[in-house]
């Protein structure tokens, strides 16, 4: 016989080890997010945002150009791989065949898993080392690349919860498929759309690796698509290693700006998927 | 008449439409088979010049143009697993507690709290581990261990903080909320009736997560954790700043180290020539690895979605 | 079989002592949150005997019986007040752990679930298994066989005993079900609406079976088909949903009196088909 009080404890001590991990992994996220945000908050100052970089050992100084830089990046890649997400995750729900869908939605998925820091190299490959030099439009497609299965299976997901009653009503009324699908069915996953695209630029907005052999860094401005651009997280990166104490307290500003925006971004994406639930 | 033409221009639109999509969905395939084709043709220099040497051999040395991945292929895996040792126990226990133990008005919020830490970029993770855990890491988690278990191999030489011992720790850390929030999915999966045939037949709460629920869920879970794993391999910026890039093989956890991805970032802009084609060769293997331990895992969290249709 | 038939239109009044029932429901009432589902159903089941409950979907039939082997604390926010006696001892008394009430009292749910990763001798033994240690292969089919064979399932899966549980039909899933829940050796079976996802031959399987099984079982079944509770059991329980949109227990009563003589105006609407 189990005896049953030893089943009893032993059931008390197995919810209480899982339960455990729950509050470590809880326990690790403040930690971490409190000391950056701590952190980062005692280092960051207007001359932050609007100064740009000074050499190691001088006072002062900012990203000014490294945050252009990211946002000239994000919008880039946004650019690109909105519509390409988009699009797939239209086929996906409206059009693929059963075949051409699970092709799809397999590369999407694997797409997803490749290392940012191989799409990097991939980038390198085929853009920088035709046309020899590291240029913002590199490092565009890379974010882009990283940013569409997101986007793709986001639109996929949302636009299959939209109910086929909704079609049907359209296409009863006498409009044509496509026109059913534009008109009706996407404004319908329109919230779900929104937070794929909003989880996309979430994620390629702290990308470092794929910047490092595309964007390079440049920290006198922009200065085209087809010259180096600095970024924030990548120059994050480069005073986090420096020894110098004012470029490492710049990396510690720069981490809280990122933070604030992915902390940002991921409130709102919660606010936007609860709406859409109700 | 206009409404007959715009009738056309409908009846076009869905010829044309439905194509379009299917363009931009090639595009995706296109470039993931791309990644693979690229990254073969640039790596081709190398891979003809070391031939097989390259994945036995233990050292890079651009002077002499000798170059061996073992290092970084033993550091991917070695840091990689290490780090799932420490996070599989944290992460099934977090998604168990947060679809079987939990009050429900703490679920959402606790795996809320879970899921922003995997949206916390690398570089800030990586940031967090050059200041915060290495330091910790150094003293008292490896001055202890060298003093209590330096018998071992894998505790000997000095405490330096940055080796294997951060990277994994700071690899679990990234994976954690990964494996718990595609665990608690395929957890939330289960049946409720499976639940209640095992609570019925007398079963304790914790009898029937693990017989009833587990087993139920079983490749899911073995998926996510795979999932967990690929992250773990290709992780690059939190890696490279904590694990302190020695090209070495060693049993030693305390040892400074390198992976594929950090040897990557660290050499790849200022490499040329043979160097360069080797690298890519580095970052072809990577993702080859990668790409098997994803597809293997899509399949088998594939399979638990048919088994659910067969069952349920 | 207890030959001392009731007459009674109310359980509540149809004994006294603690001998003639096995489960007994006193001012029972269940809620999902704020929501009252059952109000004040009184009840006494009887040993060795089927009792059927019947009514109208939604009417809180499938609450009320998991509220006798307290499965319906198991929903978040559910909760019940008033008393289920068992033998005599209120299974809801704080300290008493559920865990132990539901060996005493069985369930068999709707759809078959059996365990699919399971084989089907280890979904027989699968509730034994968490009192006992079966560390014998020969035990375990020991008692695979036994209860194999009360549920009359033995000769159809004899061969099949390794396969997976989910491998069987939809009406020899549910008879390994209820060989699992006799397994566990309980003094009473619950079975909710057991034969609603089976077939009509599938169906007359179990009822035969049930029929066999009340010679050592009490049973209570739910049943949204007043034929079954015709053909298989000795008692009837009514229950109807009222205005407040809480089920309550209309009318209960030997089966042949519910079905020939119904005192209520309310169960003879129903009976007759009149009702919804």
């Amino acid at each position: 016989m189990r005896h049953k009080s030893a089943r009893k404890w032993f059931n008390l001590l197995m919810l209480g080890l899982n339960s455990l991990g729950a509050g470590i992994a809880i326990v690790i996220v403040c930690l971490m997010l409190g000391y950056i945000i701590a952190h980062g908050l005692t280092f960051i100052n207007l001359d932050f945002i609007t100064g740009s970089a000074v050499p190691a050992g001088q006072p002062g100084g900012g990203m000014h150009n490294e945050i252009i830089g990211t946002l000239i990046l994000v919008g880039l890649g946004s650019i690109i791989a909105v519509p390409i997400g988009l699009f797939t995750g239209i086929f996906l729900s409206e059009f693929g065949t059963p075949f051409t869908v699970s092709v799809v939605r397999f590369a999407t998925d694997i797409l997803a898993g490749v290392p940012s820091i191989v799409v990097g190299v991939f980038a390198y490959a085929i853009i920088v080392k035709p046309m020899h030099s590291y240029s913002a439009f590199s490092a565009g497609a890379a974010l882009a690349i990283i940013m569409i299965p997101v986007v793709a299976r986001t639109t996929e997901e949302s636009m299959r919860m939209v109910p086929g009653s909704m079609r049907e009503a359209a296409l009863a009324l006498g409009i044509t498929r496509w026109r059913a699908v534009v008109s009706v069915v996407v404004p319908g996953a329109l919230a779900g759309i929104v937070t794929g695209v909003m989880l996309g630029v979430a994620r390629i907005s702290g990308e470092t690796a794929p910047l490092l052999f595309t964007a390079l860094g440049n920290s006198f401005g922009y200065s085209g698509l087809g010259s180096p651009i600095g970024a924030l997280p990548l120059q994050i990166y480069r005073y986090a290693l420096s020894p110098y104490k004012n470029w490492q307290q710049q990396a510690w500003a720069g981490a809280f700006v990122l933070v604030v925006l992915v902390l940002i971004i991921s409130i709102a994406v919660r606010w936007l998927s609860r709406k859409r639930r109700v | 008449m206009i409404k007959s033409k715009t009738r056309v221009l409908f009846r076009l639109g869905d010829k044309i439409f439905p194509k379009f999509t299917l363009i931009c969905s090639l595009i995706v395939v296109a470039v993931l088979v791309n990644i693979l084709i690229i990254l073969f043709i640039q790596a081709w220099p190398a891979i003809k010049e070391s031939g097989f040497s390259f994945l036995v051999g233990r050292s890079w040395d651009p002077v002499k143009n000798a170059y061996g991945a073992l290092p970084a292929v033993y550091g991917t895996l070695l840091s990689s697993i290490l780090a799932l040792v420490i996070a599989i126990p944290i992460s099934m226990g977090a998604a168990i507690f947060l679809t079987e133990i939990a009050p429900s008005w703490l679920r959402s919020i606790a795996s809320f709290i879970i899921e922003i830490l995997a949206a916390i970029p690398s570089v800030i993770v990586g940031l967090w581990g050059l200041f915060v855990l290495v330091p910790v890491v150094r003293n008292p988690i490896e001055s202890w261990l060298g003093t209590h278990l330096g018998a071992l191999p894998f505790f000997q030489g000095p405490p330096f903080g940055f080796g294997f011992m951060a990277a994994a720790i700071i690899l679990a850390i990234m994976i954690i909320p990964i494996i718990t929030s595609l665990g608690r999915d395929v957890l939330k999966s289960v049946p409720g009736a499976q639940r209640e045939a095992m609570l019925a037949l007398g079963a304790t709460r914790w009898e029937m997560i693990s017989r009833a629920v587990l087993p139920y869920g079983r490749s899911g879970l073995i998926g996510a954790i795979m999932l967990g794993l690929a992250r773990a391999l290709g992780e690059t910026m939190a890696v490279t700043m904590v694990i302190g890039n020695g090209y070495r093989i060693t049993a030693s956890l305390f040892s400074p180290g390198t992976t594929v991805a950090s040897k990557l970032a660290s050499d790849f802009s200022e490499s040329s020539g043979l160097s360069l084609n080797s690298l890519i060769e580095l970052a072809l293997i990577l993702f080859i690895i990668t790409l098997s331990v994803n597809v293997i895992a899509r399949l088998l969290i594939w399979r638990l979605t048919s088994v659910k249709g067969k069952a349920d | 079989m207890d030959t001392t038939k009731q007459t009674e239109t109310t359980g509540s009044r149809s004994f006294s002592g603690n001998k003639g029932y096995i489960l007994k429901a006193e001012n029972l009432r269940a809620f999902y949150g704020a929501f009252l589902a059952v109000k004040d159903v009184n009840l006494d089941i009887k040993p060795k005997s089927i009792t059927a409950i019947i009514g109208p979907s939604g009417c809180g039939k499938s609450t009320l019986i998991r509220c006798f082997n307290r499965m319906h604390e198991v929903t978040h926010g559910a909760r019940i007040s008033g008393k289920v006696l068992l033998d005599g001892e209120d299974i809801y008394t704080p300290g008493i752990d559920p865990v132990s009430i539901r060996t005493r009292i069985g369930m068999v749910f709707q759809k078959p679930n059996p365990f699919p990763t399971m084989s089907v001798l280890e979904n027989v033994v699968a509730g034994r298994r968490l009192t006992s240690v079966l560390s014998k292969r020969t035990e375990m089919e020991e008692i695979a066989e036994k209860f194999l064979r009360q549920a009359a399932l033995w000769d159809e899966v004899k061969d099949k005993l390794k396969q997976s549980g989910a491998s069987l039909s939809g009406g020899q899933q549910q008879r390994l079900c209820i060989a699992r829940a006799l397994a566990v050796e309980p003094e009473v079976i619950l079975m909710d609406e057991p034969c609603s996802a089976l077939d009509p031959i599938a169906t007359l399987k179990i009822e035969d079976l049930m029929r066999g099984l009340a010679k050592d079982y009490t049973i209570v079944i739910v049943t949204h088909n007043m034929q079954q509770a015709g053909r298989v059991s000795d008692m009837t329980a009514f229950m109807m949903m009222g205005d407040d949109r809480a089920g309550g227990l209309i009318e209960f009563g030997r089966t042949d009196q519910i079905f020939t003589n119904p005192k209520d105006k309310r169960t003879e609407d129903y009976i007759t088909g009149r009702f919804g």
